[in-house]
């Protein structure tokens, strides 16, 4: 199949980025969406032009590094798949295909297609843990956990950090993010003893780090690759108000 | 050169690690904060070493090449994590696990390291669950576990198929604990090109900042690997693309001895090569065994739509040849039988390199709701690259590049040949020998991380804490990021047509034909001259573009690719020097009459460690004896 990318170039994070057009002949429909960018890619260094960034590293959907704004959506037309999941199958030939990176305050664009997620890693420092010391823990079986919760846990706990939540959502908001990890920890009774500060540490930190507020329009459930749910961020919402009103407030 | 001492402590099997942790010195914990600990590598070694080092009160600083340490290829593991806790009643301990992982390993790896690793895996368990990881339950509330291959009892605890992303998130939970005490510091987006040794002893590291293209010099008073395996080599391979061995090749070249580089697991349940552009080969977990049956026609080249194929005309090898294990045989086992029969004509789809993995018979007696819980995830990547739905037709899977047993030699303390270099996790050589079993590599990392360098390193820190910060501007680090410098010039000034990949795609090619499942002496050597052949070409033809001053992904590539043409080099030599068939490495010229393999214990009971001598020359062997006190060698087998 042939195809025409529009592709956003951009030099470094202080540069002015733009639109190219590419036109791309002879694409399997076999290729993975990524194998597609590399097919380019390859042609460009051997033109002698600059290839276009990306991050990518798993390349089988769990890593969360690759994160393209492609048609519109964070990771492109498929439900619950990621960029790398992506195969050319899922387009038409002959289709103009729109690339572009995450666009939020938050994710500064660092070079092309790539962003900085740093803002993740930093609200997970303010509390994404459960503060116990190696060494120090009891035996596994001591900690019973209800099957089903433990089960809704899990599904909390599958975020891979893409960020696609954040691209999603109007307000460029990180709520779902913040509260897979948050409602994670809230349902086990390993991570009990410290919700209060928890949610409301990292909800301090969410706002400090230039997300917006949930814009609740659930783009962000709806293009999550992992299908994390929205009831989570009520789950949050419910912590971090009867965290509020109990008064636990480390600070 | 020294004389490889591997530090095994004396004493009854069961007493080694309790009674030589006793013996071990302690810095106390003014003297910690006085101590600089780099570690290298992010995933479940990485994480758990430098979160457990920050709570212990040293200063940490650790690096890795993504952009976030949560991304580190632990994440993709699936199928879970290993444990003697005996929950099932089934007859486990920590004996068991031992020895099945000693004989999984086919007698080529220490006793005492690799009880150890059975003693700490409880630890790990009990570790990650207060850290809140989501393992899967039972109705009673505890832990479930399932079976794996090799063994005949139920030990591994999982999480769907998850079960390396929730773990490696249970670590980075704690490591972002310690980032936000103070006590690590993160480094992302760096590469480590080049191990610092001043007077004999590992002080520092250069790494080159991704994004800025700055080199930078980090000092400490110890350093530690963990940086993972080098299966990329083969190009295709169930691992990261960004997934290296520059790290630890950069510490071989600095002197650190590497050891049995041709050990490397071949795993049996990866989709298939499916057209000429992938870049990346995906596992499906080998728990998918514990439910599929694997089959191939019983006629030659029989193209008929695998559901037209009736039950009579099909051949369940695994459960033909080995009845005591069946589908559950180790993966070095499934593998080459796989290969036998593909090899034969009996493969299946497009390429003929293929065999079915049939979930038929499960599903029909246990429903597909129940398939769906264990390996749903598994099940829906399957669909996503292939378009085929696995619950109604049976996936096609063959073998692909997975884990490397190979790595930095290391002693007990985990230390390697270089003082103060230490090496943890897939990165180092010691606790797998020559084939893994499943899940027991989340095991090994995190009990390396977590529960033995933490007192191995305090015994050498002891003697360091006389040491003052080590300064970044002597001279060792000056010449370390001249010679790095210069190898990225060199890169940059070739100047020619041919991109990083496509090297990188050919050296894999040579590696697999003649240094994958299978080996012989003839195509050993032709692949090391085609080697040399291939590098010398790359030097010639490869196109970096844009500048070293930059966020510049080809030269990230490029410099990774200029080391594996050594590591395929020494990997073929090793194979060569080995003269029997054990685990994954398999010599054609050393099988039995029905094909297993054929160990030599009488000559090849040995850890073969290499000794780096300079660009394109042949590496110095070096030879630490296997002595079996507690085992009896057998022929390994699992019919």
């Amino acid at each position: 199949m042939d195809i025409r990318l529009k592709i956003w170039r951009q030099k470094n994070a202080t540069a002015k980025g733009k639109f190219e057009t590419y036109a791309l002949k002879d694409v399997s429909p076999e290729m993975s969406f990524l194998e597609m960018l590399d097919y380019l890619n390859t042609q460009l260094i051997q033109s002698g032009q600059e290839p276009v960034t990306f991050e990518h590293d798993c390349r089988e959907g769990i890593c969360g590094s690759c994160g393209l704004f492609i048609n519109g959506r964070p990771h492109g037309p498929r439900q619950n798949t990621t960029t790398c999941e992506l195969h050319m199958r899922d387009f038409k030939d002959g289709e103009t295909i729109v690339v572009e990176p995450w666009r939020a305050r938050a994710f500064p664009v660092i070079k092309d297609l790539s962003v900085d997620r740093t803002a993740f890693d930093l609200i997970m420092h303010a509390g994404g843990f459960v503060s116990i010391n190696t060494g120090s823990a009891p035996e596994a079986n001591n900690i019973p956990v209800n099957k089903i919760v433990s089960d809704k846990a899990f599904d909390a706990a599958v975020c891979i950090g893409c960020g696609a939540c954040v691209a999603a959502c109007t307000n460029s908001s990180a709520m779902l993010f913040v509260s897979a990890k948050v409602a994670q920890f809230a349902m086990m009774p390993q991570g009990k003893v410290e919700a209060a500060q928890r949610v409301q540490n990292m909800v301090k930190k969410m706002d400090e780090l230039n997300f917006g507020f949930c814009s609740n329009t659930y783009g962000c459930e709806f293009d999550c690759p992992k299908g994390i749910s929205v009831d989570n961020i009520a789950k949050m919402n419910r912590e971090f108000f009867s965290a509020k009103v109990c008064n636990q407030r480390k600070d | 050169m020294q004389k490889l001492d591997s530090k095994i402590p004396g004493g009854p099997l069961a007493d080694k690690w309790s009674n030589y942790k006793n013996s071990l010195r302690l810095v106390n914990p003014a003297n910690k904060k006085k101590l600089d600990i780099i570690v290298v590598g992010t995933g479940l070694a990485g994480a758990s070493a430098a979160s457990s080092l920050g709570e212990l009160g040293y200063n940490v600083k650790v690096f890795c090449f993504q952009d976030s340490p949560r991304r580190a290829h632990s994440v993709a593991a699936q199928g879970g994590i290993n444990a003697a806790k005996n929950y099932k009643n089934d007859g486990d301990s920590v004996h068991r696990l031992f020895y099945d992982m000693i004989k999984g390993g086919d007698y080529r790896a220490r006793e005492a390291n690799v009880y150890r690793a059975a003693e700490v895996s409880n630890l790990v368990i009990d570790h990650y669950v207060a850290l809140g990881v989501p393992f899967a339950r039972d109705y009673g509330g505890g832990l479930d576990t399932r079976s794996f291959g090799g063994v005949q009892v139920s030990r591994t605890y999982y999480a769907k198929g998850q079960t390396g992303q929730q773990c490696l998130l249970g670590a980075y939970s704690s490591l972002n604990r310690q980032i936000a005490n103070g006590t690590v510091k993160m480094f992302s987006r760096r590469d480590m090109l080049d191990l610092v040794v001043v007077d004999g002893k590992a002080r520092g590291i250069i790494t080159r900042h991704l994004l800025t293209g700055e080199l930078e010099r980090h000092p400490a008073h110890a350093v530690v690997l963990a940086t993972g395996g080098y299966g990329t080599v083969f190009y295709l391979s169930t691992l990261a693309l960004g997934s290296n061995a520059s790290a630890a090749w950069n510490a071989h070249r600095r002197g650190a001895l590497f050891a049995n580089p041709s050990f490397i697991q071949i795993h049996p349940t990866s989709v298939p090569v499916l057209n000429d552009y992938q870049c990346k080969l995906t596992l499906m977990s080998e728990s998918l065994r514990n439910d599929g049956r694997v089959w191939v026609p019983k006629e030659q080249g029989d193209k008929r739509h695998p559901n037209q194929i009736a039950e009579a005309e099909r051949d369940y090898y695994l459960e033909r040849r080995y009845p005591a294990f069946g589908n559950l045989v180790p993966r070095d086992v499934a593998s080459r039988a796989a290969k036998e029969r593909c090899d034969a004509g009996y493969g299946v789809g497009d390429t003929g390199l293929a065999v079915y993995l049939d979930f038929s018979e499960a599903i029909g007696k246990q429903g597909q709701k129940a398939i769906e819980g264990k390996y749903g995830n598994l099940f829906e990547m399957y669909e996503k690259i292939t378009g085929i739905n696995p619950y109604t037709e049976p996936m096609r899977i063959y073998p692909a590049s997975h884990y490397t047993m190979g790595g930095l030699w290391v002693d007990y303390n985990l230390m390697t040949t270089i003082p103060g270099l230490f090496s943890i996790g897939e990165s180092n050589f010691s606790d797998q020998g020559a084939n893994r079993l499943g899940a027991s590599s989340l095991m090994q990392c995190s009990g390396d991380g977590y529960f033995i360098l933490p007192y191995t390193i305090s015994d050498y820190l002891a003697d360091e804490i006389r040491t003052p910060r080590i300064s970044s501007d002597i001279k060792a680090f000056k010449e370390a990021e001249d010679e790095v410098r210069a190898r990225i010039n060199r890169l940059m000034n070739v100047g020619g047509k041919q991109t990083a990949t496509s090297f990188h795609k050919r050296l894999g090619k040579i590696l697999w034909d003649y240094c994958g499942m299978v080996r012989n002496e003839g195509g050993l050597k032709k692949g090391m001259e085609m080697i040399d052949q291939l590098e010398e070409e790359f030097w010639k033809e490869v196109a970096v573009p844009g500048t070293d001053q930059e966020y510049n992904q080809e030269l990230e590539k490029a410099l990774r690719i200029a080391d594996f043409f050594e590591v395929g080099r020494l990997m073929c030599q090793d194979a060569l020097d080995r003269n029997e068939s054990c685990g994954a490495h398999f010599r054609e010229e050393y099988q039995t009459e029905q094909g297993e393999a054929k160990r030599n214990d009488k000559d090849y009971t040995y850890v073969a460690a290499w000794e780096y001598a300079g660009p394109a020359q042949k590496a110095t062997l070096h030879k630490e004896e296997l002595t079996f006190e507690f085992v009896e060698l057998k022929e390994r087998s699992y019919k």
